[in-house]
Order: structure tokens, then sequence, then C-alpha cells
């Protein structure tokens, strides 16, 4: 019994999905704009975009270890434009943190720092950027112009000179060469996706409203959970066809490479679009027609592409924004897709976001099924 | 269809059924008995609470008050288990237009979960609605009789024992609802109960029981034959008064319920307790110089109809 009505249900959730597939690929104008949408917008914002922080998280490797360099440490963290998070005497850890995105300036002060800055020929400090985020490089640029101040003698800052700024050494990691399409390429599959996706599904539910067939459908033994993850399916395929396109597009254009595996990508694009088409349905159960689930479908993308570090790196922005930012699925699939496209990362480097994606997916899920009534009233 | 079976029990029982949307009242306190293996009429005009008792019963709108069961089962509580016994036909074509004929059968037969060999059940919905030449076309497309045969193998493809229909006829034309109704006659026959909304009289009159709904209420319920014998109205004929002045003259008597004007003649409704109302008619014709013939007739349900509605309206 229990085995048979598990077959029906999925004999039904089939059902649901190959009639949505029929009518999406009769449908041209939506047809046209799976492939449309995301072939402009790469082309659009992959040149161009430039942007300004602060806060930045930093990992701090001192292997001087003396006063002049914690002099330098407080100086730095004075500018603002970096956060010191974590503090290793280890290589191998700074990699990591980088690796895993936690930190994304790494200061290296170089155990002969008092020697290096008496001498001209070598740089004093090594500032390591991670290059797959936006804007950081510039940032990087910024930190290397921080004046050094050097004591000489005794007391604070007596006879104190300005170090050149050129003893600083900024290496970037992950984007070499700092070229912007680096940084936009990976978070636009996030931004494409998150549109689409969103848009798609959030006229799901209404437009069978609209067009009278949901009395008939709620007249049917059909289940919530099924109509909800039916509607879902083929849009999951949709969504994996348009990485694909960005990523040859990506690649075509402007030589974005894709540093991680393949097949971490893919499944962590499949978690994310996922989470993406559950916020859609829940859209859909809001609205009352297509033009309001159009309008709310909008209002969630604001937020996504200006908060969840696409725009603007995530720790420059204000407390309350970051909360909201935590709220958004892009947020954390920026993290992931960077991290995997440019920092070779791994999915079990990138869980905790993977695993905030998946609660997202389930509660939204779940609100849009509960919301959902088999009912008219 | 196992409804022949009980054919002589009750399918749909209400009491004190009502549904408010708001302040409005759509449907107040109906009580319902309605036999299985019958066609049951609901007639009433547009906006009566037709619609929303039909929703209700297939579990799709709340009763605000009182309640109902189906096969024995609350609306409320088992509407899934109700849902599965029933066939819907809502008054808008619903199902979809951007589908074939068969993809939208073969959509409807996966939902019911339809065992066996369902392409030739499908088959033989396509054979019995005449929808064989339709099979690649996309509903869409089709006209309303089209649509409309299309709806209703829809809905009886999995042989509910209900039928809910809800102004089936509404947008098609009359050699396709004769048609239709020859297959609710056929369904009827195999034994399934066949709930059907609807403002036609005609259509109301082929039905085995039929309850007239006025501003959401049931205002006379019986067989057509019963309705029509027990009017509480006379009803005259008159011929050669086709002119404009002896309807108005007429209806200002106060024991008239109605004139309708039907070509060369008039038809009046007069109240039972009135006493030698043919005299009275030809007397107040003759004081206008109308020479008119009158003839008393037999009650149409139209008569009804207008008899029971307007009762309905003194009574408030």
């Amino acid at each position: 019994m229990a085995t048979s009505r598990f077959a029906g249900s999925l004999r039904r959730l089939r059902a649901v999905a190959r009639k949505e597939v029929r009518q999406l690929s009769r449908d041209r104008v939506t047809f046209g704009m799976i492939v449309g949408v995301p072939l402009l917008q790469i082309v659009m914002f992959g040149y161009a975009i430039n942007f300004d922080v602060r806060n930045i998280a930093t990992v701090v490797q001192d292997l001087a270890n003396s006063s002049m360099s914690r002099e330098f440490i407080a100086q730095l963290r004075a500018t603002q434009i970096v956060r010191v998070e974590y503090t290793t005497n280890s290589s191998a850890e700074l990699d990591r943190l980088m690796r895993e995105g936690r930190a994304s300036v790494g200061v290296v002060i170089p155990r002969d720092f008092e020697r290096r800055l008496q001498s001209d020929t070598r740089p004093a400090v090594q500032i390591v950027v991670d290059g797959s985020q936006p804007s950081l490089a510039a940032i990087a640029a910024g930190i290397a112009q921080t004046p050094i101040l050097v004591r000489h003698g005794a007391g604070p800052y007596a006879g104190g000179k300005r170090m050149a700024p050129r003893r600083i050494e900024v290496r970037t990691l992950y984007n070499p060469e700092k070229r912007t399409a680096v940084q936009i390429v990976p978070a636009l599959i996030g931004v494409i996706l998150s549109m689409t996706m969103v848009l798609f599904t959030s006229g799901a539910i209404v437009r069978e409203r609209e067009r009278g067939n949901l009395e008939l459908l709620i007249a049917t033994p059909l289940g919530r959970l099924e109509l909800m993850v039916g509607k879902l399916l083929p849009y999951v395929g949709i969504g994996l066809v348009q990485t694909t396109l960005i990523l040859i597009v990506g690649s075509a254009l402007f030589n974005v490479p894709v540093v991680g595996g393949l097949l971490s990508l893919y499944a962590a694009t499949l978690v994310f679009i996922a989470a993406s088409l559950g916020l859609g349905l829940f859209v859909s159960t809001l609205a009352q027609t297509q033009f309001q689930a159009f309008q709310l479908a909008f209002v969630t993308m604001l937020p996504s592409i200006l908060l969840s570090g696409f725009m603007f790196p995530f720790e420059g922005m204000p407390v309350a924004a970051q909360w909201i930012a935590e709220l958004l699925p892009l947020t954390h699939f920026n993290v992931i897709i960077r991290g995997v496209m440019l920092r070779g990362a791994e999915l079990g480097d990138v869980w905790p976001q993977l695993g905030k994606l998946a609660i997202f997916l389930v509660v939204m899920l779940g609100i849009a099924v509960a919301r959902f009534k088999k009912r008219l009233d | 269809m196992s409804g022949a079976a009980v054919s002589s029990g009750i399918a749909i029982t209400a009491r004190q059924l009502t549904r408010k949307f708001g302040d409005k009242v759509a449907v107040d306190h109906i009580d319902l008995d309605i036999p299985s293996g019958r066609i049951y009429g609901f007639l009433g005009p547009n906006g009566s609470g037709k619609s929303t008792t039909l929703r209700m019963l297939c579990g799709m709108l709340l009763p605000s008050d009182g309640h109902a069961e189906v096969f024995g089962l609350s609306v409320v509580k088992d509407a899934e288990a109700i849902r599965r016994r029933l066939g819907y036909m809502p008054q808008k074509f619903s199902l979809w237009e951007d589908l074939t004929t068969d993809e939208n059968l073969q959509f409807i037969a996966d939902l019911y979960g339809l065992e066996g060999d369902v392409g030739a059940r499908i088959a033989q919905a396509r054979a019995t609605y005449d929808l064989e030449s339709l099979r690649r076309q996309r509903a869409g497309t089709m006209s309303g009789g089209q649509k409309q045969r299309l709806a209703l193998a829809a809905a009886t493809l999995h042989a509910p024992e209900l039928l809910l229909l809800d102004e089936p006829t509404s947008a098609v034309d009359p050699q396709s609802r004769r048609d239709f109704w020859e297959r609710l006659f056929e369904l009827a026959e195999a034994g399934a109960t066949i709930l059907v909304s609807t403002h036609y009289m005609d259509e109301a009159e082929r039905c085995h029981g039929l309850a007239i709904i006025a501003d959401g209420r049931v205002v006379a319920e019986g067989t057509p034959r019963a309705l029509m014998e027990s009017v509480d109205a006379d009803i005259f004929e008159i011929e050669g008064a086709d002119g404009s002045e002896a309807p108005r003259v007429i209806r200002e008597l106060p024991w008239v319920h109605g004139v309708t004007q039907l070509g060369i003649r008039l038809r009046v409704l007069a109240d039972r307790s009135t006493k030698d109302a043919a005299e009275q008619l030809r007397a107040l014709l003759a004081r206008h110089g109308i020479d008119a013939r009158i003839e008393r007739t037999d009650a149409s349900l139209e008569d009804v109809f207008v008899v029971s509605t307007r009762r309905e309206k003194r009574g408030d």
C-alpha cells in the first residue's frame, strides 16, 4: 500500500513536470528568455564594473613579531580598510583561510622585517589578495599606499620618517592579472540564475490560477508537494543549461577559468538553483496575478544583486545589510562559486554555505506548500 | 461505475449549508438531499449561489456555516477522499489550452492514477465524445462545443461516481447541447450521480430532480413535473392583445405575478387565490377597448421559476 501510494505520487509529480515542459516548449517568449537573458547579461556585465570597500576580513602572518611589526599592524587597522580576523604563524593556515574565503587579504610580515625596512631592495611586507573578488585588488593597492611610520631612537614616533610605498609588495592570488571579468562572470552565474529561476517559478502557480486551470487542478487528487516539486523540476534542468551557457561564453569571451572541479561546480549550482526555485514558488503563492508575481520577484532580486557581494564585498556593508544578505541564497552562492571557479575550492571547503542553501530551500518549499491550499478561498 | 448498486440511496446531503463572502451571503442555509444515480439540476440566475454550492461540495470552498456530506463523507474533513470519486467541470474551460486532446487526457489520467490500459481508456473517451479527429489539436484552438466535449471526457475519464457540472452548456450551440445531454443520460444510466447547474429552462426540465435557487436559497424543489403541477398560480394565455398597453395595465393588477410576451400572445401568471381571474382580465381589457381571447393553460417550468422567485422576494 505504501509503495503503491508512493508510485502514484511519483506518477503525478512526473505528470506535472512533463506538462510544464510541454507548455514551456510552446511558449516562445519564455523559451527565448532562457537563452537570451544569460547571453545579454553576461555581455553587459562582463565589461566595466568598479568598486570600493572597507573592513576586509584579513589574516596576518607576523613572523617578525617585533614591536615594530605590531606597530605596523596597528596602523593597518587604523586605516579601517582591513579588519584583522586571524593571526597565524603558518603559511599553510593562511592559504587555507584564503581558499575557504574566510579571509580576503593576507598580510605577511617576514622574519627580517626591520632589516628589510632599512634596505632599499626588498619589500618589507607582502600583501596577499584574493583576486577572485571584485575590487579587492584595488583595495590592496590602497593598502600599499599606507604610510608606515618607523621609529628612530626613543620616544613614540620621534623623528619618524615615512616609508616608501614600494616597500610593500602586493601579490594577487587566484586572478593574477586582476581582470574584472574573471571576478564578475562566476558571480554572474548566481545573478542570472536567481533572476531567471525566481522569475520563471514565481509565475508557475499564479499562471494556473489566472488561466482558470487551478480550479480543475485542485479538484483532482494531486497533492500540494507533488504540484510544487513537479513544477520545480523542469526549471532545474533549465538552470543547468544556463550555467553551461555562461561558462562557455565566459570562457570564450573573457577567458574565465574553472580552477576547481566541474562536478563540484555543478553540484553547488544545483543546490543554488533549487533554493532560488523555492523562493520563486513562495512568491507565486503570495501573488494573485502574474503581474504581481513579476513585481514581487523583482523585489527579491534587487537586494540579491546589491547585497550578495556581487556588487559590493560583503565585509564592506553595514551590519544590518549583512543580516539581510545572510538570508539571500545568492550571498552564499557567491562565496561558493568564487571559491570553486577561481580558488579551486572543493565542496568540502564550502559546506557551511551549501548547508545554508539547503536550509533555505527546505524552508521556502515548506512555506510554499503550507501557504498553498487546495481551496479557492 | 459502482453507483448502480446504491441508486436508491442519497449521494449528497446538506444541512443549513452557508457561505459568506465578507458581508455578502452567497449561499444562505441550504438543505439538500440529492439521490444517487440521477441527474439533479440547480436552476437559478447568475449570482444565485449555484457555483458556490458546487464548489463547497467538492471541498474547494469552506462552508461558513452548516455542513454537507458527499457519499457520507464530510466535505471539509474528507475532501481528499471525495475528490477521488468525483468529477468536476468548472464553468470556465479549465483544461490546458496549450496542450492537445491526448496530452490533456493523459495528464488527467496520471493525476487520478488510472490503472490498466490507460491508452485504451483514453481511446474509449475519444470515441464516446467524438474527439478522434482532434487528437493532436491544442485545446486553445477548439470551438466551444469541442472544448466542452473534451472537458466532459476529462471529467469522466476516471469513471467518477459523482459528476458536478457548473453551467456546462453556456458556451455551446443547440445541437451540441442535445448531444451533451444524451451523454449525461448515458452516464446516469451507468450509475453515476450528476449534479448540473443551469439557467436554461429546457435543460432543467430534463433533470430527474430540480432545486430552484434564488439569492442563495432553495425556493422550490422536486421533479420538474411535480413543480409544474403544484405551481401556486393560474396561467392564462391572451391572444389579440399584443400592443404595449395590455401588458402595462395587466401588470398593475395586485394578484398578477408576471406578464410575458410570447410573439402575439401574452402569458399571465395569476395568484391562485383570485376568483374569476379570467373574467376580471377580460373585463379589464374590454374597458381599454381590447377584445382578446383568454385561455387557461398548464404551467411551464419558467412559470414555476417566476412564481417561486417572486414569492421569495415578497417574503423578504
